[in-house]
């Protein structure tokens, strides 16, 4: 060892500065350049959670819940946060396969790394507290209360609609949603989906290394409470509705019932329906499944979508419109002999009726009146130039009452029944059609079909004489009393008021003397119309409009059962047990209510 | 044979920068080690002796006593007792290696009640007093290669009983005597053979050999061109050459047999073999976010999230330099890295002035020591060295290493003042 060494602590301490140099810069680079650093930090520690707001309760005029919530739990996952973890373990807990379990995390990691996806949801709260217990053992996993729609009643569920989780579709129209989260998908729920769902908060914890929540971040500065959603009062009368959906099992058909004052709909049966409980939850997949293939086709809506040949009950529009026309007085008489009325080689069979008017033509429902008075409309020369201007005014009559149209209100998927233009007989007979083609429609046959909303829609424009609100479901948001005036503006025919008290009359007669006795109720004046619509899927529907009582309406009733048969026999008694169970809140005819409730035509 | 001079030994006075380096490091260290403890909504009191800021405190007293009791007694002793300190620490590591406690996989530690103490560290003083004695009678001896293997072995046993308690980064430290041995004489080329055997592992273990043997051969080309006239030389460079390349393949042999799985899946992860964010190289990766989200001054004392939630492991003991990190950002770590800087070159510094040999090389000793704890630790926590858990000297918990640090420095500071 030389003595000449100590020049060797210069490159000591060269040596050490240029190692501290290195790490200097190393930590500069980290900490001052690098800003990636404080957001996975940032990722690791804080866990957004969303906090899903009870959804609106829905309620029915009478303030009785028809939807409330139930609580439930779902499993979340953050992929980035995953790590190895006793996949046996959590498949026995979920009773989930190992394949699903992969097969999920693979897809929220597509979906993203950091954001939270579903992992399983509604899982039960039994495996819900031993899943909270051993959350440590699952690094990634979280669990997310929830909401899920409850029905009280197994009823409407038409009308109520589902909720059910988004597609890719609603997240590419809202940015509010997330996938995972709930969307009203039909009915009230639906149209009413912003109000119903409130406002989604969130909350900043923050999560330790083994997924524990360790408190809340920057003490809560960031988080968003929910706003709950806002409930509703719907139309429906939950009791009556009940009512039509027990008379109406064991048959195909459709019961509306309207308050005409105010277009609020009390009642929207159509059989066969579901209980809506099935479509809730876990289950919901398979029970819609089976919902959808069952061939009675319980989802389809027919009081707003089926689009039915009105029968008789058409009669009462024919013969405004022929009055409006001019075509005939309340005084005119036509008569019907002969068997009925007769075109070339084919007969409108009737009953050879004799001379009658307006009123007992209504009363007796002849088919030979209303033919005639249809053809004399269609063939009023000296107001309309030919039979296409004819044609298309009848039709102008018709949409203002309501037809060819659907209301757009706050109704799931109505349609606008069918009655064809002028332009398809022009087509259809080669331009050389008159009155007499189509007079089947002037009885509410041939070509004719419209929806059963569309009948009662017609019956509030006859009671209230002349006008009519858009039938709508929902009364008031957030409150009883904040009554949901959007679509409360009246719409008027282009029929003069004087008009409808004749028809009026008219069904009147029907209850007191004609074919639609059946519809007596005890105390209450009924104005009713039986209809037999002739239908090429079998034996007639039968069909029953109502209107009471008669002198200050407060219900119309459109009940139309398929296959039923004569109006008188099935649909009358059905209508009239409804409006005595609404206007009288009970029900005398026990033994008829039995009967009906018992009826099965299938 | 030292000189005893009772009557002299306040003459320059204790040197004061290295005590408030020492000082402030201790501070910074405890008040880091309450931030890992502290529970953001929970109470975390001062005195709790469960915790271990608490405990730290009580180790911190201690450490000044034995500060104190250094200062107070004959820095002849400290010299004279040096060998039998020596065999001493080495008895308690081997009796460790029967009765010891396992502590992450290390068998190195010794329980007494609540206590645990970890011979090694103190092997370290024990080593660098014993070197620095050995070292200073050997140049009277004038015997050069019995000397060299006296000091090699001086390291080696130590080594050798740390290997066995399975504690590979605390027997990593000992290399640190070739800073001594490099100021005192030992040949560059020694050291230039050392980091080119380095590299050339490095190198084949994070690629493969043919790359090292393709690096080698043009070396080789290029010393034979150089040297073509020199025989003795070519000879030299043609050994030089087919050791090398012996070498290179015995590397992967040694890596697969010589070292743990654990250890082998963090230098992968340094040489970028693998990555498995989630596995194996999960703390290194949460040790840079720590340091890394702290940016220019840090999320602020107490607030950092990565070492507060625990996605940083160890953050009390080999780890607490991402707590500095995080919470004072680059400040915070421009101060650590200064006082370390301050400390280190201060005793370089003065020992260089040292007139005696035995204080120079105590000095060299311990600084060396310093730095490699420093370069490893740090260099771990920021992703330049793989993980070797060894301490963050008089910052890290740990009652053994403050104790033994302190000592360390304190016997330096006392020497230094004869």
């Amino acid at each position: 060892m030389a003595q000449d060494n100590s020049n060797r602590y210069f490159i000591i301490l060269g040596v050490l500065g240029i190692l501290l140099g290195i790490y200097t810069i190393r930590l500069f680079n980290l900490q001052v350049l690098n800003k990636s650093f404080k957001r996975q930090a940032d990722e690791n520690a804080i866990r957004e959670i969303t906090i899903h707001p009870a959804r609106g309760f829905i309620y029915d005029r009478n303030d009785s819940l028809l939807v409330y919530n139930d609580a439930a739990y779902d499993l979340m996952v953050v992929p980035k946060e995953l790590r190895s973890f006793d996949t046996m373990e959590l498949c026995r807990v979920l009773d989930m396969e190992i394949e699903e379990v992969r097969k999920k995390i693979e897809k929220a990691t597509k979906y993203s790394g950091s954001v939270p996806s579903l992992f399983k949801q509604q899982i039960s709260k039994e495996d819900y507290g031993y899943l909270q217990e051993k959350m440590s053992e699952f690094p990634g996993f979280f669990v997310q209360s929830r909401t899920l729609r409850s029905y009280p009643q197994p009823i409407a569920a038409h009308i109520l609609g589902y909720v059910s989780e988004v597609d890719e579709q609603d997240v590419e129209n809202d940015s509010y949603y997330r996938m995972g989260d709930y969307i009203g998908k039909s009915g009230i729920e639906k149209a009413y989906e912003s109000v119903l769902r409130g406002v989604k908060g969130k909350r900043k914890v923050l999560v330790d290394v083994h997924n524990r929540e360790m408190g809340s971040y920057d003490n809560g500065a960031e988080d968003i409470v929910a706003v709950p959603g806002t409930s509703i009062w719907s139309t429906l009368d939950m009791q009556l509705q009940r009512y039509g959906e027990e008379l109406m099992s064991g048959k195909r058909g459709a019961i509306v019932a309207i308050e005409p004052k105010t277009g609020e709909i009390l009642c929207l049966v159509s059989s066969p329906n579901y209980d809506p409980n099935l479509l809730v939850g876990t289950a919901r997949p398979k029970n819609y499944g089976k919902l959808v293939t069952d061939p009675e086709k319980p989802l389809f809506n027919r009081a707003l979508q089926a689009a039915y040949p009105p029968g008789s009950t058409f009669k009462l529009a024919n013969g405004l419109i022929a009055l409006q026309d001019h075509i005939i007085t309340p005084s005119s008489v036509y008569s019907c002999s002969g068997g009925g009325y007769h075109l070339g080689n084919h007969v409108v069979h009737c009953h050879n009726c004799g001379g009658l008017n307006i009123y007992s033509a209504i009363q007796r429902s002849c088919n030979t009146f209303f033919c005639r008075a249809y053809y004399n409309i269609l063939s009023n020369r000296s107001k309309y130039k030919n039979i296409d201007e004819a044609y298309s005014a009848w039709l102008d009559y018709m949409s203002s009452m309501g037809f060819l149209q659907v209301f757009n209100t706050d109704l799931p998927y109505e349609l606008k029944g069918r009655i064809p233009t002028a332009e398809y007989f022009d087509k259809k007979y080669n331009n050389s059609w008159n009155g007499n083609t189509v007079v089947s429609m002037g009885i509410g046959q041939g070509e004719a079909a419209v929806t059963p909303l569309q009948m009662a829609n017609m019956l509030a424009v006859i009671a209230n004489k002349g006008y009519y609100i858009r039938p709508h479901v929902v009364r008031a948001i957030g409150n009883k009393d904040s009554l949901n005036t959007q679509f409360n503006n009246k719409i008027y025919s282009k029929i003069e008021p004087q008009h409808f008290e004749t028809v009026l009359q008219g069904m009147k007669l029907v209850v007191t003397g004609g074919t639609g006795r059946g519809a007596q109720i005890p105390g209450i004046e009924v104005a009713g119309k039986t209809g037999t619509a002739q239908n090429p899927h079998g034996r007639d529907h039968s069909v029953f409009a109502l209107i009471a009582p008669a002198n200050d309406p407060q219900i119309v009733l459109f009940c139309l059962v398929e296959n039923g048969g004569f109006g008188a026999t099935v649909a009358c008694p059905i209508a009239s047990l409804m409006t005595e169970f609404y206007l009288n809140r009970k029900v005398e005819r026990k033994d008829l209510e039995q009967r009906m409730k018992e009826m099965n035509i299938k | 044979m030292p000189k005893l001079d009772p009557y002299n030994k306040m003459s320059k006075g204790f040197d004061v920068r290295l005590i408030c380096y020492y000082l402030a490091l201790v501070v910074i260290g405890w008040i880091t080690i309450y931030s890992t403890c502290y529970i953001p909504d929970g109470s975390t009191p001062i005195f709790d002796f469960g915790q271990p800021y608490s405990r730290q405190m009580l180790w911190i007293g201690a450490a000044l006593l034995i500060a104190v009791v250094v200062l107070l007694i004959d820095s002849g002793i400290i010299q004279h007792y040096a060998y039998f300190f020596y065999l001493c620490c080495l008895l308690l590591m081997i009796l460790v290696l029967f009765v010891g406690k396992e502590i992450n996989g290390a068998k190195s530690w010794i329980k007494i009640g609540s206590f645990s103490l970890q011979p090694t560290e103190f092997m370290k003083v024990a080593t660098a007093l014993a070197m620095a004695k050995f070292m200073q009678e050997g140049k009277t001896a004038n015997e050069r290669r019995y000397i060299w293997i006296v000091q090699f072995a001086l390291i080696l046993v130590p080594v050798i009983v740390v290997m066995l308690q399975h504690d590979a980064g605390s027997a990593l430290v000992f290399a640190s005597f070739i800073i001594l041995f490099y100021r005192e004489g030992l040949s560059a080329e020694f050291l230039i053979l050392c980091i080119t055997a380095a590299i050339l592992a490095i190198l084949t273990l994070s690629l493969n050999e043919t790359y090292s043997i393709a690096l080698m051969t043009v070396v080789f080309i290029v010393f034979m061109i150089a040297n073509r006239n020199q025989k003795k030389k070519i000879r030299r460079n043609i050994i030089i050459y087919v050791i090398s390349i012996a070498f290179v393949f015995s590397v992967n042999f040694l890596y697969e047999h010589g070292f743990e799985p654990h250890q082998k899946q963090r230098i992968d992860t340094i040489l970028g073999k693998t990555s498995d964010p989630l596995g194996a190289d999960f703390n290194l990766n949460q040790s840079k976010i720590a340091i890394g989200s702290g940016g220019l001054f840090g999320k602020g004392y107490l607030k950092g999230t990565q070492t507060k939630l625990k996605f940083v492991p160890e953050q009390s003991t080999d780890f607490i330099f991402c707590a500095i990190g995080e919470e004072w950002g680059f400040f915070g770590t421009l101060v650590v890295f200064g006082l370390f800087g301050a400390l280190i070159f201060r005793i370089l510094k003065l020992s260089e002035k040292q007139r005696n040999p035995f204080v120079r090389y105590y000095g060299y000793g311990i600084a060396g020591i310093f730095a490699f704890h420093f370069f490893i630790n740090i260099g771990m926590t920021i992703g330049l060295l793989p993980i070797i858990g060894i301490p963050l000297p008089f910052i890290s918990y740990g009652g053994s290493s403050l104790w033994a640090f302190t000592m360390m420095l304190f016997c330096f500071i006392k020497l230094n003042d004869n």
